[in-house]
């Protein structure tokens, strides 16, 4: 147990960060340019810390999947990005930040983590705007703040309906910077096939070229991951085509702990799955709900004649419509956070009144707030949102209701870390939706760009400095060694079988299987039975993978459908692990709900007694159980209550 | 709906490509165009044929990966949308679509539809930035920013970097695309420090990398994805017309 | 080799720097030209042409608008070169984008545009400068008649023809120069720029309409 040292610094919470910055080791400036990083990954976080190491002096290698970092998928958040600025004057400040986002996920995140999160999220907007993103602003020229995702504050900054994309060109442009003095070195179009260790430490990676399939060796005295999240095991997930994980897994079955992998955060507002073929979904702005009331009919036999189609939603009077969350949450209404907002649509869907040809969709109207505030306004706020919709289902929203449902968006869970980021394999750091990161078991809307953000800027220069004070007698790692040999040839021994299989199913298959089976019973809503069952599914599945597979062509080539099952191997793998996580833990909490663990109003019941820790997933082998170490929360600076969002 | 697909297949960089036409069927009005070609790459695959290779990620319209030259236009028919947004709706039962990779000299075939883009990071690389190093920032509201100059800025930042107004432009002229970032950072009195440099020094990349000059036939704005201005064209020779003029001699 | 030198730009602009000041040139002309129509003995057109051919500043002027077409010339060329250049493999499918319809012929329009030039300058300027021409004496004095050229030039259909053809061609090339030289130069602005876009096609109608008039009017009567 020794190895789940989080390392959190003494002294009281608001101290701590400074705390540690006051103490940590640095390098002298001619140390720096001995020592090299790799970073793989540029998203927000990845950006960042490579721009940021950079201008440290470091020598920095970075890696992206895109031809360019300008396209990693941080670049899609839609909505905002916090700060406890408290510019509107109502009431913010770094401690409430720091409390609303523990309480939005159920008191399964560490306090001084999220603390130290809330404490840099201000120097992120400065750093910013100082960077030219242009944030939205007011008439008289300083910066705009709107509430987001039901806080009772406005202390989310936002450009547009493209935060992420201004926020990602924003880290993106400090990266050029860096790139075009020659401090960080950009291999783009790269998959991360290995990690390399060397003496306990991680040392260096293994790289494929996607377009001239050469398999690389990379070397460095320390390694930061910032390849997001694993919200693809699901197939349909709003996240990009791309984004995998298998570099956090990977790392996991070299012996990082996985932290709470079945924490999975799901998304309220997206338009609903419409055919088989489909490839992705897509997010409607959460801030839809400040303006939409979601319902759906009252009497079931509403409901089926609208999936029927003999009946449009606009011909339901008032009282023939459920407005379930006002109904089941009035004082937060539509504004509930999302787990719940999903679940009870999901709920609502279950029990036969879903709408939509599927069923499996509730409305989100915007009729009273036409009439209220006018057309115009609501085409000021939502305009952009309306025309996707439209481009998309072929349905005009401003005259009938839109239809929505819940879908697979961010992980909360990722590699475990101590509070330096760095995870169980010294030298290997974490960060962003990589890590098991901040958000315990349920992220709020705004923040994933600030923990992104956070960890790239603010945490990652003065923790990565830290450990290598300590390195900087250690001579540049020669990739000859055997230990690069050795994980040279396992990669290439994989794609060789894979290559070799030619069965009769081809790669996507299997992954749409796997979404399936993790959809059905690692979803929205668990159980013992089913995640049981999920996991011999899933056996099953990975057995039928290896032996009836068809990748085509060969590895010396731009070859998409390798890459994809490269990526699927590691998939299947990790579902595994989260319905074994799911399975462990027996309770509800946040976006994980157990249905044997629910009030009898059926909410979320935690067990605080017997779960308030971090489960911390060991790889034991290809052939043996993982095993679970716990990393206990410790609340000493606020009392842990139930949420309550009535 | 019943298609042809006239499409360009290039094994690789070195090779010499050619169209080959391809039959896809039973394709549903409300499939993404990307997801039509899922669909041909899946009967490819199964066949023991190289599927087409083709750029796309976020098939949300916003991380630019996507690119696609279709009937004679960057991003198909539709406007102020990308590729993976458009519908099949938007064409006709039994349609022949010419599909083919954006043609410009700095932006060379990968394979099939894919092409190297890096011309654009190389752009930004050689000026597309404030310099400004990470902390010791001042305070986010120190400076006033009047609104409409913060908005012009947006509409520029909302580049996606897809390269469609070099596809478009008959000349395969970038100046959409430059002028686009230094018009966002020309606005902002955090850019202006180093507005002059940044306008000569990523022209002369721009210049440098092959692509073409602009003639002012405005085919960009139309086919731009975000709907860029050419005013930012504009706003970039004022800029650079003055930086030649008034910056000193380096 | 038509590489670089100056940046692309630099060369936009002076581009329509000079277009702009080679339609000073334009409308001198056309307002000479037009004078040949208001009197039988084409005694205004002669004096005007003498004015202008021994007027010591038009004299030096002509040689600066001179070096302006060269450049003009020049430079169209090597920047329809490098855009040639720039798109080394070109499309299957015919560009259907949305755009400024004579934007797209600029060299072509310019090229014709060059030859007519060429032709006419061989048919007057050369025989007024360098060949011999008839005099013609009114009561202000004697003058070489330039006049007598042209109506016999226009008397011929074919070269009528070539000549509003072209002069139709210049019309298409103003149009989109005249507005697209403000923007090269940065002049785009919402309230001006639509303006200048107006101003311009007039301005361009005007051209087209006045010299054309002159070769219609002496063929027709």
């Amino acid at each position: 147990m020794g190895k789940l040292e989080a390392k959190i610094p003494h002294g009281p919470l608001s101290e701590k960060w400074t705390n540690y910055k006051a103490h940590q080791n640095l390098v002298n400036p001619s140390n720096k340019r001995r020592l090299d990083i790799i970073v793989v990954g540029t998203g927000l976080a990845g950006a960042a810390a490579a721009a940021s190491f950079g201008e440290l002096g470091f020598n920095v290698k970075a890696f992206g999947i895109h031809d360019s970092p300008r396209r990693a998928h941080s670049i899609a958040a839609q909505g905002g990005i916090n700060a406890a600025k408290n510019y509107p004057n109502d009431g913010d400040s770094v401690f409430r930040l720091f409390y609303d986002t523990i309480k939005g996920g159920d008191y399964r995140a560490r306090e001084a983590n999220v603390y130290r999160l809330a404490e840099v999220s201000n120097d992120i907007i400065d750093q910013c705007v100082a960077q030219g993103v242009p944030f939205a602003r007011e008439y008289g020229g300083l910066l705009d703040n709107r509430s987001f995702g039901g806080a009772q504050v406005s202390r989310t900054f936002y450009a547009r309906g493209q935060t992420g994309q201004q926020l990602l060109l924003g880290a993106y442009s400090a990266l050029s910077k860096e790139i075009g003095k020659g401090t960080v070195k950009m291999y783009t179009r790269r998959d991360l096939l290995e990690l390399v260790i060397i003496d306990g430490r991680a040392r260096g990676v293994i790289m494929r070229n996607l377009i001239t399939g050469e398999i690389e060796r990379h070397a460095a005295h320390a390694v930061v991951l910032a390849t997001g999240g694993y919200g693809n095991v699901f197939f349909l997930s709003t996240n990009a085509m791309a984004s995998n994980g298998s570099a956090v897994w990977k790392a996991y079955k070299k012996g990082a702990f996985f932290g709470n992998p079945s924490f999975t955060q799901i998304h309220p507002t997206c338009i609903p799955v419409h055919g088989d073929y489909q490839s992705k979904l897509t997010l409607m702005s959460e801030s839809l709900r400040n303006d939409g009331r979601i319902w759906v009919p009252k009497y079931a036999e509403d409901a089926e004649k609208i999936r029927k189609g003999t009946m449009k939603p606009t011909e339901l009077s008032e009282e023939r419509r459920d407005y379930y969350l006002e109904r089941r949450y009035p004082a937060f209404g539509n504004l509930v956070p999302r787990d719940v907002a999903s679940r009870a649509a999901k709920e609502r869907c279950d029990a036969g009144f879903g709408v939509g040809t599927t069923g499996l969709a509730v409305y989100l109207d915007f009729a009273e707030s036409i009439k209220r505030l006018g057309k115009h306004v609501i085409e000021a706020r939502y305009g952009n949102l309306f025309q996707m919709y439209e481009k998309i289902v072929d349905e005009n929203p401003y005259e009938t209701s839109m239809m929505i449902y819940p879908a697979v968006h961010y992980t909360m869970g990722g590699l475990w870390v101590d509070y330096e980021l760095q995870t169980t394999i010294p030298g290997l750091f974490a960060a962003g939706e990589a890590n098991f990161s901040d958000h315990g078991a349920n992220r709020l809307g705004a923040s994933a760009l600030m923990q992104g953000l956070s960890d790239g800027y603010f945490v990652l220069p003065y923790t990565v400095q830290n450990y290598l004070a300590d390195q900087i007698s250690v001579p540049a790692f020669k990739t000859d060694l055997p230990e690069f040999e050795k994980a040279e040839k396992d990669t290439k021994a994989t794609i060789e079988r894979l290559l070799s299989i030619n069965g009769k199913n081809t790669v996507d298959s299997y992954h749409r299987k796997l979404g399936l089976i993790m959809w059905d019973f690692v979803g929205m809503a668990r159980n013992k039975e089913g995640l049981k069952k999920a996991i011999i599914m899933i056996q099953e599945l990975k057995v039928d993978f290896w032996k009836n597979v068809k990748v085509p062509g060969k590895n010396e080539m731009v070859n998409p459908e390798l890459e994809k099952a490269l990526r699927v191997v590691d998939f299947i793998e990790l579902g595994e692990l989260m319905a074994r996580d799911a399975l462990y833990r027996e309770e509800s909490c946040g976006g994980h709900f157990r249905e044997e663990y629910q009030t009898p109003e059926g909410e979320a019941l935690r067990d605080d007694v017997n779960f308030t820790y971090v489960s911390a997933w060991e790889h034991k082998g290809d052939d043996a159980e993982p095993a679970l170490h716990k990393e206990p929360l410790v609340f000493e600076f606020i009392e842990v209550k139930q949420r309550n969002y009535k | 709906m019943d298609l042809t697909l006239k499409i360009w297949r290039q094994a690789s960089g070195l090779d010499k490509g050619k169209f080959v036409n391809y039959k896809v069927g039973n394709i549903s009005h409300d499939a993404s165009f990307l997801e039509m070609l899922d669909i041909l790459n899946e009967e490819l695959v199964i066949k023991g044929d190289d599927p087409v290779a083709f750029d796309h990620d976020c098939r949300e319209g916003i991380c630019g990966a996507c690119s696609l030259y279709i009937n004679g236009r960057p991003h198909g028919p539709d406007r102020g949308i990308t590729t993976c947004q458009m519908h099949m709706r938007n064409f006709k039962d039994g349609e022949t679509i010419v599909i083919e990779p954006w043609r410009a000299k700095p932006f060379p075939v990968i394979k099939d539809l894919m092409v190297d883009r890096t011309a654009f990071d190389k752009i930004i690389q050689a000026g597309g930035f404030v310099s400004v190093r990470t902390g010791g920032v001042p305070d986010a509201n120190a400076i006033a920013i009047p609104k409409h100059d913060a908005d012009l800025a947006m509409d520029a930042a909302a580049c996606i970097g897809c390269g469609a107004c070099v596809a478009a432009c008959k000349n395969a002229s970038a100046m959409l695309f430059v002028s686009a970032k230094v018009s966002q950072f020309a606005l902002l009195p955090q850019g202006r420090p180093e507005a002059h440099e940044r306008v000569q020094k990523m022209v002369a990349k721009m210049d440098e990398l092959g692509f073409g000059n602009c003639t002012n036939t405005y085919a960009c704005e139309a086919e731009c994805p975000k709907e860029i201005s050419v005013a930012n064209i504009a706003r970039m020779n004022r800029e650079f017309l003055t930086a030649k003029i008034v910056a000193q001699k380096a | 080799m038509v590489k670089i030198m100056y940046a692309s730009i630099t060369k936009k602009i002076v581009m329509s720097l000079v277009g702009l000041f080679l339609t000073s040139f334009l409308v001198v002309h056309m307002s000479i030209n037009l004078l040949i129509l208001f009197d039988d003995t084409r005694q205004l057109f002669n004096e005007a042409a003498h004015f202008m051919a021994t007027n010591p500043f038009i004299q030096t002027f002509q040689w600066i608008l001179f070096i302006g077409f060269i450049v003009h010339i020049i430079l169209g060329l090597v920047l329809q070169i490098q855009n040639w250049m720039a798109r080394p493999v070109g499309y299957d499918r015919k560009g259907s984008s949305e755009m400024s319809f004579f934007s797209k012929y600029m060299i072509h329009t310019g090229a014709i545009v060059f030859i007519f030039l060429l032709l006419h300058f061989a048919n007057f300027f050369v025989k007024a400068k360098f060949g011999h021409l008839e005099e013609i004496t009114y009561d202000s004095g004697t003058f070489e008649d330039l006049g007598i050229l042209v109506v016999q030039l226009f008397q011929d259909g074919g070269y009528v023809a070539f000549y509003v053809i072209a002069i139709l061609l210049l019309g298409f090339h103003l149009e989109h120069g005249f507005q697209s030289a403000f923007q090269s130069l940065g002049l785009n602005h919402n309230k001006y720029t639509p303006v200048i876009k107006v101003v311009g096609t007039l301005f361009s109608i005007a051209i087209t309409l006045g010299y054309i008039a002159i070769p219609l009017v002496i063929y027709f009567s």
